[in-house]
């Protein structure tokens, strides 16, 4: 028991190593404020694709989609970090993860998208355009936020799911807060930076699992 | 750009991407890996859910003490990024004196992971099925156990399928974060083949391979979500 705090809950260690996953924490921010807006917004375009009443635009979307959702984003993160440089596209290391975790989650983010859609009645978007609202002013006004409301547990869940996306970007050495902590796990010899970097994450994010344990609860 | 350095280019491209003599010689050596992430996918999957569902089952059973830790254990699990608890599994847990093969953590932690998520999928699926139900069930002479076994779990099943499916694809995706602590899957296999072969097509074929084992899923779940969509209430 004491050889088990002594690895996993050493605070000596965990106060020395503390400053330095700050840092990985801010790095693991940074990715999040721009991916979580960016997977959001582009989720509503592929959801407009996919449920594009043209034949040419539904098809490919879906098809596209359901790659992705086939694909290992750890795999694709690989592939475009390690595997361009070989046709001379070096991309750096962020924009990497930028354009994998992007590609992961829009495909996520848009199937949730379609799901609300398909929930709004039919009724609602009929009676709107005959009202005289414009297809994209029904689309703002009347669809999207009931959609939206609809799978609201579902998008927050999937938000979750792209912070722990994150930690991936250790992989090609992202200095973000996994990585910081693997880091200073092998320069102490011990793995309290490695419980200090999950007790973080539980912080960040037990509250919104919460969250949506009683939003899926409600509903 | 004239069409001889177009042609070059796209030569290049099939020579660095699409490889035959490549795939010929680490083909083999990487459908292996293959093998490897589909057997621990099918074991993540049979005991993550397995478990899950024991776990939901005995949350509808028991007393305050033990829903507690099932709840502790299913928010842990369900917020912890994956890849964390891997890592202190394989690299934390020697040092206690607990020395597990990596594709042993990787299959524990992803199991636990499913776990978590399917026994909140179960659960939610028991408490929508309407009180009525269990009143009338019980009133009929059933007891707790028939109730339960013969009529909510039955249901909460049914509600639960889609979900769970996406879940599970989800989760089992991760089979790929072994490469990080050397199991030898599809990506672990590929990863080395380009590092030896200094091409990048045992890349595009590992991605190929995930692709290929996992689109049959996404497209059943795609079914299974219009089949089974719960009627409106």
């Amino acid at each position: 028991m004491e050889q088990f705090g002594q690895e996993f809950l050493n605070l000596d260690v965990m106060a020395k190593v503390a400053p330095f996953l700050l840092q990985g924490l801010l790095q693991t921010l940074l990715l999040c404020s721009f991916l979580i807006p960016i997977g959001l917004v582009s989720g509503i375009l592929v959801m407009l694709l996919t449920t594009s009443p043209y034949r040419l635009l539904r098809w490919p979307a879906i098809a596209a989609v359901d790659f992705f959702r086939a694909f290992p984003p750890l795999v694709l993160l690989v592939f475009v970090y390690a595997g361009l440089p070989f046709i001379g596209l070096r991309v750096p290391a962020l924009v990497a993860v930028a354009v994998a975790f992007l590609i992961n989650s829009a495909s996520y983010y848009g199937e949730i998208y379609r799901a609300g859609m398909v929930s709004v009645p039919k009724g609602q978007r009929e009676a709107a355009r005959s009202t005289g609202l414009s297809a994209t002013q029904t689309l703002l006004y009347v669809t999207l936020p009931q959609a939206i409301r609809n799978v609201l547990p579902d998008l927050l869940s999937n938000t979750v799911e792209l912070v722990k996306l994150t930690t991936l970007a250790s992989v090609i050495s992202v200095p973000e807060l996994l990585h910081s902590a693997n880091l200073a796990r092998s320069l102490t010899y011990n793995s309290s930076p490695l419980i200090l970097a999950a007790i973080i994450y539980l912080l960040l994010l037990l509250p919104i699992v919460r969250l949506i344990a009683r939003l899926e609860h409600r509903l | 750009m004239t069409a001889a350095d177009a042609m070059s280019n796209w030569d290049r491209f099939v020579f660095t991407f699409f490889n035959a003599d490549i795939a010929m010689k680490y083909g083999w050596e990487i459908l292996q890996g293959a093998g490897i992430t589909i057997l621990a996918g099918l074991a993540v999957v049979i005991t993550g859910i397995s478990a899950g569902f024991g776990l939901a089952a005995l949350r509808a059973i028991g007393g305050k003490p033990v829903n507690f830790f099932i709840i502790v254990f299913v928010d842990i699990f369900r917020s912890l990024p994956p890849l964390a608890i891997i890592l202190v599994l394989f690299f934390g847990f020697p040092n206690i004196g607990i020395v597990l093969p990596s594709l042993i953590v990787l299959w524990m932690s992803l199991s636990a992971v499913l776990a978590a998520f399917a026994e909140e999928i179960f659960w939610a699926g028991i408490t929508s099925v309407p009180k009525g139900q269990w009143l009338a069930a019980r009133s009929t002479g059933l007891t707790f156990a028939q109730t339960l076994r013969y009529v909510i779990l039955p249901q909460a099943v049914r509600l639960g399928i889609p979900p769970l499916t996406n879940r599970a694809i989800s989760i089992t995706k991760n089979l790929a974060l072994g490469s990080a602590i050397g199991v030898n899957e599809i990506l672990g296999r590929a990863n080395s083949a380009l590092s030896m072969s200094a091409n990048a097509t045992p890349l595009t074929m590992g991605a190929l391979l995930y692709v290929l084992v996992f689109i049959p899923l996404v497209i059943a779940s795609r079914t299974l979500e219009r089949n089974y969509r719960w009627g409106e209430h």
